[in-house]
């Protein structure tokens, strides 16, 4: 029961409070649009590309139209009439709302059926008729940069991001972003180095399934537009829309109240573009609700490929590194080129490399779009990063926590881009694992068909810059306090920690507070949930909106003839003041931390990022020669999370994330038969189940502090991610000698590496 | 024009979380969507749309079903039960309680689901072991893999369970 204003001198931070909105959750009335049902609403059902590449000849809705019960077919040029250019993208303009002369992947969206039922929908769906001309494809990264299929006629920057501009217009290429650092002389150090190794490594395309899929409604009043929507990005939806429609930002209200899962699938914009144009089309609510299947049609994971070139000295000291990653964008670039830049330049791992070169491309390719999924591009780097160094140690016959340990970057030395290091508990991470593994401890690795390993692996992150977040904390006469945050809640406990960094700055217990979240007409600013970013940026902007609110409070108790030091209650200041229960105090704070911008030529920065983030796993496997067969027996997942805010949402948090990754690093994978993709359900792609739980966790979060964060906090969605996939790959080789370099790691790929590390390879090795 | 197949009505009578109702529902409608619908509760969730993530679990006379899967036309006569109903003068069961002290649920989408099919484990089986409470909801899928504090919460309901024993439910 929230009580108004009663002050407490019980620390807010620190307090592993259950999350606010526990009741909603438990007993099934958390609201999720998902269930939103709106009087007189449609239902739109997407007719799908089954073709990778091919230009539009004829579309055929008339069987569709005719259908009872069904309102209107919308194709691609009737979009036109709302919107004369009807491209969206956060990084480049380059998605229609509906197919346009061209479609790109199989799955894109070409044509919507509206229906009062959603089955009549979906049913006349299946009657439409398209013809394409086939083009040549292309679905391969490394392929894609020299094929002569061309996914996009012209590149179209969105003109957002300053290092995108020079790409406008440029023609003949399926390179959306490439990114190049140059620090010292690599080639030169490569060459007088005393070992060079050299590996490539791969990652496969996998999706979110966000347990709630994707969902939008759109409601049009007379020269306005409310869009209920399961974003990560209100704020982004709201410019987006605002210019495609050529309309101000007011005029556009963006809702996302709580999701059902995002981790990325939800960012920029997706289906509120489309939702948007049929609600002005029919002037009717709209919803449209993807299944699980179609979500794999909408925004994946990049497949990556990542050549890494090691030179290393007699002693073991790594003194120069080259890096190339080619990232897998699939048919739009969505977020893909941020994550080429923003993450290729962590591509040499957390170590103190004097000599690097790296060169990062994203790629155009005839697959579903990629973007943004927990990690943000970190955990393929980290992937191949971390298995080449375990692959170094071995070789030079070094302990490999031992060989990390002598190139651990530290506090006070310049990562790759040249920003200092501050903040990134490498060291204090690497420690723990040590200690919770018990790396001292001699490793019984089994003798008889199950053999045991054990492996460690070590990331870290640097927080997207620069971007921006708004807060408002407001107090009422009663003493009551609410803080609005554009920040959404999608499971990461967001409305816990803001109530409690807003209840540490006022003194009142965070379940008193209320917060309003996401809301484009109630929230200001925010640039997205996304990265790990939240606590930090939002988190400062609602310490310093509620120290503000503080402020603005002692002013009325002067104002009110109060002593300012006085421990007068809230309420009695409001009453004196206003002589009744009336008025508000009114906190607000922007946060924008300091960043500059990489140089283009060399792609180096004093200041790359506000705070850097790390995480690092230890396991142990047990390994069935006969069968192939990997099983986690132990998973130890150690983070840098400053000091957490509440330390039972960050443990969920962490363990989460690993078991996340566990998926994609086991069994995960989107299958492809020439561009069609074969395993889009949960019948035939798996995620992790209890069964798939490894038999014991160990979770941990060593003792830090993020002196620019709240309170010396942040954040920490993505950093159980890092380690899992290298650390088991490690823990392969460990057990039964074989060296995996592409995930998935599943019983197939394990069997016919032994195969072939014996001399008996299977067919098609 | 032609007549989608999708269009046959008839009406249904069934008690709802201790309700006698009625509504009138399409032969091609599942149970999710009719609760929705017609009755606004919302805690059973279309998810995978094939049975195998337990989103939209449902009790349907004293059994967990895929509500996804299950025509609402076969609820005729039915007792049926969601995450919505709560005993007279409880405000949350042990089960819900305990998932909330162990923090097992994140986005919370999932939840229903598991709270449903945990209570149908504690009454099988009041005081499950690791191994019967990870195979028994298996077939509940968390995205968000708040599994460790799930298995916690499932043991910490056994204990409230045997420390104050449940109310009898209306019904």
């Amino acid at each position: 029961m929230k009580r108004a204003g009663t002050a407490t001198e019980t620390p807010q931070v620190g307090r592993a409070i259950p999350r606010l909105e526990s009741w909603q959750k438990v007993t099934g009335r958390a609201e999720y649009v998902h269930n939103l049902r709106l009087p007189g609403m449609l239902h739109g059902k997407i007719f799908r590309s089954t073709v990778p590449h091919g230009r539009i000849k004829r579309i055929d809705t008339a069987a569709a139209a005719a259908v009872g019960g069904v309102y209107r077919v919308v194709t691609g040029e009737d979009i036109r009439a709302i919107v004369p250019d009807p491209y969206y993208g956060p990084a480049f303009h380059d998605q229609p709302i509906l197919a346009l002369d061209k479609v790109r992947y199989v799955g894109e969206p070409v044509a919507v059926v509206l229906a009062s039922d959603p089955h009549v929908a979906e049913e006349a769906a299946h009657l439409i008729v398209a013809e394409y001309e086939e083009l040549p494809a292309v679905y391969d990264e490394i392929e894609a940069m020299t094929s002569p299929a061309i996914v996009h006629d012209e590149l179209r920057p969105a003109g957002t991001f300053p290092d995108l501009k020079h790409l406008q217009g440029r023609k003949g290429t399926n390179v959306a972003l490439d990114y190049h650092l140059r620090r010292g002389d690599a080639a030169q150090a490569l060459a007088a180095a005393d070992h060079v190794f050299e590996h490539t490594f791969r990652t496969q395309q996998v999706m979110h399934t966000p347990l709630e899929p994707l969902v939008s409604v759109a409601e049009s009043r007379e020269d306005s537009l409310t869009i209920h929507t399961a974003s990560q990005s209100p704020s982004f939806v709201r410019i987006e829309l605002a210019r495609l429609l050529g309309w101000p930002e007011n005029r556009i209200r963006v809702r996302a109240p709580f999701l059902g899962g995002g981790f990325g699938a939800k960012l920029y914009i997706k289906l509120e573009a489309l939702v948007a144009v049929l609600a002005l089309l029919t002037r009717r609510p709209v919803k449209v609700s993807l299944t699980m299947e179609e979500q794999f049609f909408t925004i994946t994971k990049h497949a990556t490929t990542f050549r890494i070139k090691s030179g290393v000295t007699k002693d073991g000291r790594i003194i120069a590194r080259e890096c190339e990653v080619w990232w897998n964008g699939g048919a739009y670039a969505d977020i893909g080129p941020r994550v080429t830049q923003k993450s290729g330049f962590t591509a040499p791992g957390p170590y103190d490399i004097e000599h690097v070169a790296i060169d990062s491309y994203a790629l155009y390719t005839n697959l579903p779009p990629a973007g943004a999924l927990r990690g943000f591009g970190i955990p393929q780097l980290v992937w191949a990063y971390e298995s080449h160094t375990d692959l170094v140690a071995r070789a030079l016959g070094l302990d490999p926590l031992a060989f990390r340990r002598k190139n651990l970057l530290r506090d006070g030395r310049p990562q790759a881009t040249g920003t200092v290091l501050q903040d990134a508990a490498l060291g204090e991470v690497l420690d723990c694992i040590e200690a919770l593994m018990d790396w001292a401890r001699p490793f019984d690795r089994g003798a008889g068909p199950v053999r045991r390993g054990r492996g460690i692996a070590i990331g870290f992150k640097a927080c997207v810059a620069p971007t921006t977040s708004v807060a408002m904390v407001t107090l009422n006469a009663d003493g009551s306090c609410i803080v609005y945050s554009g920040t959404v809640d999608m499971g990461q406990g967001s409305d816990t920690a803001m109530a409690q960094i807003a209840g540490e700055v006022l003194r009142l217990p965070a379940e008193a507070i209320t917060v309003v979240h996401s809301d484009t007409d109630a929230t200001p600013y925010d640039m997205a949930t996304l990265g790990s970013r939240s606590l930090f940026h939002m988190g400062n902007a609602v310490k310093l909106a509620a120290e503000d609110a503080r402020a603005k409070l002692r002013a009325l108790a002067v104002e009110a003839g109060l002593p300012p030091a006085a421990d007068v209650p809230i309420g009695d200041i409001f009453r004196k003041r206003y002589g009744m229960q009336a008025g508000n105090v009114i906190g607000t704070a922007t946060f924008i931390p300091s960043y500059t911008p990489p140089d283009y030529a060399t792609g180096l920065t004093p200041n790359a990022t506000p705070f850097w983030m790390v995480g690092g796993t230890g396991v142990e496997v047990e390994v069935d020669t006969e069968t192939g067969h990997v099983r986690v027996a132990r998973l130890v997942n150690v983070s840098d999370a400053g000091t957490p805010i509440n330390p039972k949402i960050v443990a969920t948090q962490i363990s989460g994330a690993a078991i996340m990754q566990l998926g994609f690093t086991l069994f995960e994978k989107m299958e492809f038969d020439a561009g069609q993709l074969r395993n889009a359900s949960f019948a035939e792609y798996k995620i992790p189940g209890l069964h798939d739980l490894p038999r014991e966790m160990v979770t941990e979060a060593v003792a830090a502090a993020q002196r620019n964060g709240p309170f010396g906090a942040k954040g920490v969605g993505e950093t159980g991610t890092f380690g899992v996939s290298p650390a088991i790959a490690n823990a392969i080789e460990d057990a039964v000698g074989v060296r995996l370099t592409s995930l998935p790691l599943n019983a197939e790929s394990v069997y016919r590496a032994l195969a072939s590390a014996r001399g008996e390879p299977l067919a098609d090795d | 024009m032609a007549q989608a197949r999708t269009t046959e009505v008839r009406t249904i009578r069934f008690r709802l979380n201790g309700e006698a109702v009625a509504a009138h529902v399409g032969t091609h409608e599942n149970l999710v969507e009719v609760l929705q619908a017609h009755f606004g509760l919302g805690g059973a969730r279309e998810s995978c749309g094939q049975g195998l993530c337990g989103c939209c679990t449902v009790v349907v006379n004293g059994r967990a079903v895929s509500g996804c899967l299950y025509l609402a036309a076969f609820a005729d006569g039915a007792e049926v039960t969601t995450v919505e109903h709560a005993a007279p003068g409880q405000d949350l069961d042990a089960v819900q309680e305990a998932f909330v002290e162990s923090a097992a649920f994140q986005c919370g989408f999932c939840t229903p689901g598991f709270v449903l099919m945990t209570r149908q484990l504690l009454d099988a089986h009041p005081d499950p072991d690791e191994g019967e409470i990870r195979h028994y909801l298996s077939g509940n899928l968390c995205r968000c893999a708040a599994y460790p504090e799930i298995i916690e919460a499932v043991k910490l309901a056994a204990k409230k369970r045997k420390m104050q024993p449940r109310k009898r439910e209306a019904g």
